[in-house]
């Protein structure tokens, strides 16, 4: 089966060529069996393949396909690998994908046949990058997803191109995303100038000898890459933009695709991460830092897919914690388990919105909760996935985090739960205000209230399922002996680092006091909101302090006037006189200099037939003189 | 007779041709003069065509006239020179009614 | 004989051209005859390289110890294969165009194709230049007959500024054969200089020739012309001059200069390098500001070609065979690109971007068509630019001709993220949005219009995925250019 890997990326881009081909005569109903059915079809297979991944003595495969760069030395060749890292993401990309698009099928349905093609065109085209992203047998492969991801998070974004809002979204996606690219290439450029190569298995052997201020501005630079593409500080303000999008596609972009890119990369590169500790400082700090600002901002949102994003950032921080202090296996635990109550989320936001007509302001909604009691539910249990509550997925993945960031620095682990205890309040406050207490809309809203269809729900149902029990498979060591499935499945490819850090595990009490910290403040924090928003939610406008974190900070305000408005005062300079008056002023200046002086040698031609002769007799006798004065 | 004569003859003769087309403004005796400096160099050039005649024929029999021959030549070019410029003359005559060369300035406008 | 054929052929016909009375059968004779130089070009590329067809030989100025000698090695293939395919596609693209007196203009064309032929097929310096200046003249005519309405002036400095360039690269072209052991002008005698010239004459001798290929490029600080003559060019014209004309300057560098005064080249190559670099983001910058869609284009022509000369000058194997590539995929994209603003222009009679909008709507197939070769034109992965600039700031990067590489691909890695900006702005502004009371009464483009888009983005999607041919074609070129590059005093 694991020879047949290709076909995992390629049912997707035979989607996206069907559909965006077809998409003038495909009925709606034959795009959405089409679209979703590739995914499915992948996900199949990822899981036959996975199933072989798992069996023991698993050797990683190496898959290639054709030949792509090959300049003198430089070999780089379309592969594929196939080992633990890769399959699992496989799973989590093909599965919440393939909720994803089901779910789209009916949430899309009011487009018009050629935009509902086009929509699933695009989402299978997404899938098709970030599978790509993952499955690269090295860094340029890798590089094909990681950009190709980028456009399709850009055509998605803009996918209603009629409001130029939608498209200045993209667009910002779109070119924050090559800032951190650029970072990314410089890298693999170095790469290849120090090691000869960009597959993943050479560059990995050859990393141990390396000095270490190579590998700390190779991995600083893949970082900025990362930073890029998860939205970690600075270039992290696109992806709340990016709510502009249809929701599902938010959906995917928060939860399977793109924004777990980074944390893949890092994963994937961990011994180059775990050679390097300033680097893996620095991953940490960024990590500590978003998470709480994103939090923070996420207090005073109003929109109910900004909060969404934000979360997103803040959980993107954990990830990043977690490999900055060396807890890989924790950070991929993280990533699935957000990808479950993230998809999750959002999809449960889609459908209020559904229910809404539109409507994403929270304070209009309120009392949801006797319309869509499906909706509800699940939303209810992903709050408490999200929020870090036990049983639940979020709590085993963000545990692991950190005790594993208690275990490199206290503070880090204090500033983690100070931004947990953040978390689970705005998820409470959000899921009071939208469910909760009485409904706030229009009496038309009101009238149109209604439960999702099934296509909508029954992804919601199977997402629940997988956020309450994911966090299953990971379980902590000190719950379960050998309870840590995962873990045990991702040994071999984290081993390298592994072996290097060599980290004593923490004693038992001292895991389940941490645990208990974490837990009491994110249950505080929960109930909190939950008192507190759940008869009179916040309707006010924010002041003080409040209004800067409800304006994010200014951040892009900031980034506006220390970026954008120089560059283009700069431009405008460039085009407006620089180029007229410099550039072409030299160059027609040159040409003014020769009319200029021709006209002044003009005056000599006076017509006068006699000066002529003059001033030829003049010139003979000049010759004659110089011929007999200065002849050698 | 040495041919420092000669060379002081046409000497004189050419620079007085020259004075004559700087100084003067009539177009026929600018002319003359030209015919004038044409000549001086006939002069000069039949004198020293004679003046080596005896050593050149002792290494060529048919070398030692080239001076002479030249002349001839120049008097064809002179005289082919003579009909157009005459021709000229009487043209511009027509067009300004003068044989001044000062008229002839048209092309500076 | 196919490089004298690959001449012959379009100067024959356009010479026949002139003749011809009917317009629309001037225009079917000249799409005729340059599918005819196409499909020798393609036979071209399937005879064994050493095969002795590809080369000859004649007596053409023996007192001046110049021969017509001509012949096609990869990078002589690429780019004649580039102008060979490019022209069909240009006449079939602009189709439609009515032109006064269409003979000539055709005819034109087809003489300005064989001169491009013979700069990219001469093993004779003295052969060079004169094709060189061959593919000028017809350019300055097309320009100053059915150009718009400041077209004098555009085409007068345009003539003007690459004419003062060639006389240049004549004056070190005569100065080079006086010093060749056989005082000739052959390729062969030429590349064996770099020895016989001491570095302190290629110091100056290298900018006779540089500043002439600048200015085709253009580089920076000469490329003032490019954009008024693009704007005022016909179509065609633009097409013909921005996808295949420029390419003369690289392709002088490449085959006349750097192998030739290797010393020279070398000692020059940072100030070179930094004026790529500093063309490549003014360049973008200025593209961002510009309201019309081919002066933008032109800016970001500037970028690109700039990029292409930088990895000139790094001299690895990585840069030069991106070069290579990046060359033959340059001419394919801006030819898209100007194919689109052409069939815009031609609906609306407008190339202001402010004046445009919401053509998404109206249009779908011009907007996917101008999206695909818009990301092309950024380079994205799987589109054919991408392999092209990877490998170039791969070279620049592992460069070992100058100390600053790392300086160099980061600064010129900026142009990566400036043409992000400019290009989402055009298609954000010409496609996105609301229509407004002129794109309102907009319409899609026809069928065959669409074929020609498909063709282009198919030939964008094949050579990004598969750029194995290419690089093979070209791989023995290139080991030849850097061996004598490398050579130095």
């Amino acid at each position: 089966m694991i020879h047949l890997v290709w076909l995992v990326p390629v049912l997707p881009l035979a989607g996206f060529l069907i559909l965006g081909l077809g998409r003038n005569n495909l009925s709606k109903a034959l795009t959405g069996l089409m679209g979703s059915g590739v995914i499915l079809a992948s996900f199949v297979i990822s899981l036959l393949i996975f199933l072989e991944v798992k069996q023991e003595g698993f050797v990683p495969v190496t898959v290639s396909l054709s030949e792509f760069i090959n300049a003198g030395k430089l070999q780089i060749p379309f592969a594929f690998q196939v080992d633990q890292l890769s399959t699992l993401f496989l799973l989590i990309i093909t599965g919440v994908g393939f909720l994803i698009h089901v779910y789209s099928t009916s949430y899309m349905h009011e487009e018009e046949a050629p935009h509902f093609a086009r929509y699933f065109a695009y989402l299978n085209l997404f899938v098709f990058s970030m599978l790509l992203l993952v499955l690269g047998a090295n860094y340029v492969i890798m590089f094909i997803g990681w950009e190709g991801v980028g456009l399709c998070s850009y055509l998605l974004i803009g996918f209603w191109f009629k409001n130029l809002e939608y498209g200045n979204a993209a667009k910002k996606a779109f070119i924050m995303n090559r800032i951190g690219d650029l970072g990314f290439l410089i890298a693999v450029f170095w790469m290849i100038n120090q090691f000869g190569s960009v597959t993943f298995g050479e560059v990995f052997a050859k990393a141990q000898g390396t000095p270490i201020a190579v590998l700390t501005g190779i991995t600083l630079l893949l970082f900025v890459g990362a930073t890029g593409k998860s939205a970690q500080i600075p270039l992290y303000t696109w992806l709340p933009d990016a709510m502009a999008g249809p929701t599902p596609v938010s959906a995917l972009i928060h939860a399977a695709t793109m924004v777990t890119a980074g944390i893949y990369m890092i994963a994937r590169s961990n011994i180059l991460y775990t050679l390097s500790p300033v680097t893996q400082t620095v991953v940490a700090l960024t990590g500590l830092a978003t998470a709480i600002l994103a939090a923070s901002i996420a207090l005073k949102q109003n929109d109910i897919k900004k909060v969404l994003a934000y979360s997103t950032v803040s959980q993107l921080g954990y990830m990043f914690i977690g490999l900055g202090v060396g807890a890989y296996t924790g950070a991929v635990f993280h990533v699935m388990t957000h990808a479950f109550f993230k998809a999750l989320l959002f999809l449960g936001a889609g459908s209020v919105i559904h229910a809404m007509g539109g409507e994403q302001d929270i304070r209009k909604m309120g009392g949801l909760k006797a319309y869509m009691p499906v909706t509800r539910w699940t939303f209810l249990l992903a709050c408490l996935a999200i929020a870090g509550i036990p049983p639940f997925s979020g709590f085993f993945s963000k545990d692991e985090i950190l005790s594993a960031a208690y275990a490199k620095n206290p503070v880090y682990y204090a500033i983690g739960v100070a931004g947990a205890l953040m978390t689970a309040f705005y998820m409470f406050r959000l899921y009071a205000t939208t469910f909760l207490g009485d409904f706030r809309g229009t009496a038309h809203q009101k009238d149109h209230l209604h439960e999702s269809p099934s296509a909508i729900t029954i992804p919601l149902i199977v997402l629940a399922a997988l956020s309450v029990t994911g966090g299953l498979i990971g379980m902590p060591e000190v719950f379960v002996k050998n309870g840590h499935l995962l873990e045990h499945f991702l040994e071999p490819v984290f081993a390298a680092s592994y072996k290097i850090q060599q980290a004593e595990p923490a004693p038992a009490s001292k895991e389940l006091t941490l645990m208990a910290i974490s837990v009491g403040v994110a249950l505080l924090g929960a109930l909190y909101a939950w008192s507190r928003f759940r008869k009179k939610p916040d309707l006010a406008e924010a002041t003080g302090f409040g209004k800067v974190l409800a304006n994010k900070w200014y951040v892009d305000e900031i980034y506006n006037a220390i970026i954008v408005k120089p560059l283009d005062a700069l431009a405008s300079f460039f085009n407006s006189f620089f180029e007229k008056n410099v550039i072409d002023g030299l160059v027609n200046g040159v040409g003014r200099a020769v009319r200029y002086g021709s006209r002044q040698i003009r005056l000599m031609q006076s017509g006068q037939v006699g000066g002529y002769v003059l001033l030829m007799v003049i010139g003979m006798v000049v010759l004659f003189l110089v011929q007999i004065f200065f002849k050698k | 007779m040495p041919i420092n004569y000669y060379i002081f003859l046409a000497v004189t003769l050419f620079c007085i041709g020259v004075t004559g087309v700087l100084t003067r403004r009539n177009a026929i005796i600018i002319f003359m003069c030209i015919e004038l400096m044409l000549n001086a160099v006939n002069l000069l050039l039949v004198a020293f065509s004679k003046m080596h005649y005896q050593e050149m024929v002792k290494l060529n029999p048919t070398a030692g006239i080239d001076g002479q021959l030249f002349v001839f030549f120049i008097m064809v070019v002179a005289a082919a020179e003579v009909s157009v410029g005459l021709a000229i003359i009487v043209m511009m005559y027509r067009n300004t009614h003068s044989v001044d060369v000062n008229f002839l300035n048209r092309l500076k406008h | 004989m196919i490089p004298v054929l690959l001449i012959v052929i379009p100067l024959v016909c356009g010479l026949a051209g002139f003749f011809i009375k009917s317009s629309r059968s001037a225009r079917d004779w000249s799409l005729i005859a340059s599918i005819m130089t196409m499909v020798v070009s393609l036979a071209g590329l399937v005879i064994h390289p050493n095969a002795a067809s590809l080369v000859f030989d004649a007596e053409w100025l023996p007192a001046l110890g110049s021969s017509f000698s001509v012949g096609l090695d990869g990078l002589g293939q690429i780019l004649t294969l580039l102008t060979a395919v490019s022209f069909p596609l240009i006449f079939t693209a602009t189709y439609r165009t009515e032109y006064k007196n269409a003979n000539n203009f055709y005819a034109l064309m087809l003489l300005s194709q064989a001169g491009l032929m013979g700069v990219f097929v001469a093993n004779d310096a003295l052969l060079f230049y004169f094709f060189w200046e061959l593919a000028l003249i017809p350019v300055y005519f097309l320009c100053s007959n059915w150009g718009g309405e400041k077209r004098v002036q555009a085409t007068f400095k345009f003539f003007i500024y690459t004419f003062v360039g060639s006389l240049l690269m004549l004056v070190g072209i005569i100065y080079l054969s006086q010093h060749t052991a056989d005082h000739g002008f052959s390729l062969k005698s030429f590349t064996d200089l770099n020895q016989r010239i001491p570095a302190q004459d290629q110091t100056w001798l290298f900018w006779l020739f540089f500043i002439a290929f600048a200015i085709k490029m253009p580089l920076f600080p000469f490329h003032t012309w490019q954009p008024d003559t693009y704007e005022q060019s016909p179509s065609a014209t633009t097409m013909v001059l921005s996808g295949i004309m420029v390419k003369m300057g690289l392709f002088g560098i490449l085959r006349w200069l750097a192998p030739v005064l290797s010393t020279g080249t070398w000692i020059w190559g940072d100030t070179a390098s930094a004026l790529c670099i500093i063309g490549m983001i003014y360049a973008s910058l200025m593209a961002i500001k510009q309201d019309d869609l081919k002066r933008l284009v032109a800016y970001s022509s500037i970028a690109h070609i700039g990029l292409m000369c930088l990895a000139i000058f790094a001299t690895t194997q990585a840069g030069m065979q991106g070069v290579m590539i990046q060359m033959f995929n340059h001419g394919i994209n801006i030819i898209g690109l100007w194919i689109v603003v052409d069939l815009i222009e031609r609906q609306f009679h407008t190339r202001k971007i402010s004046e445009l909008g919401g053509l998404a709507q109206k249009a779908p197939a011009l907007a996917i068509g101008l999206v695909l070769v818009a990301l092309a034109n950024l380079a994205l992965p799987l589109t054919n630019a991408f392999v092209g600039e990877f490998l170039m700031f791969s070279g620049v990067y592992g460069s070992a001709a100058t100390k600053y590489n790392v300086v160099f691909t980061v600064t010129a890695g900026l142009s990566i993220i400036l043409s992000a900006v400019y290009t989402l702005n055009m298609i954000q502004k010409v496609f996105y949005g609301k229509t407004n009371a002129l794109t309102a009464k907009g319409r899609d483009i026809f069928f065959h219009e669409k074929m020609i888009l498909a063709l282009v983005v198919l030939v964008i999607l094949v050579m990004g995925v598969y750029p194995k041919p290419v690089m093979d074609l070209t791989r023995g070129t290139v080991d030849l250019i850097l061996t004598k590059m490398n050579f130095k005093l």
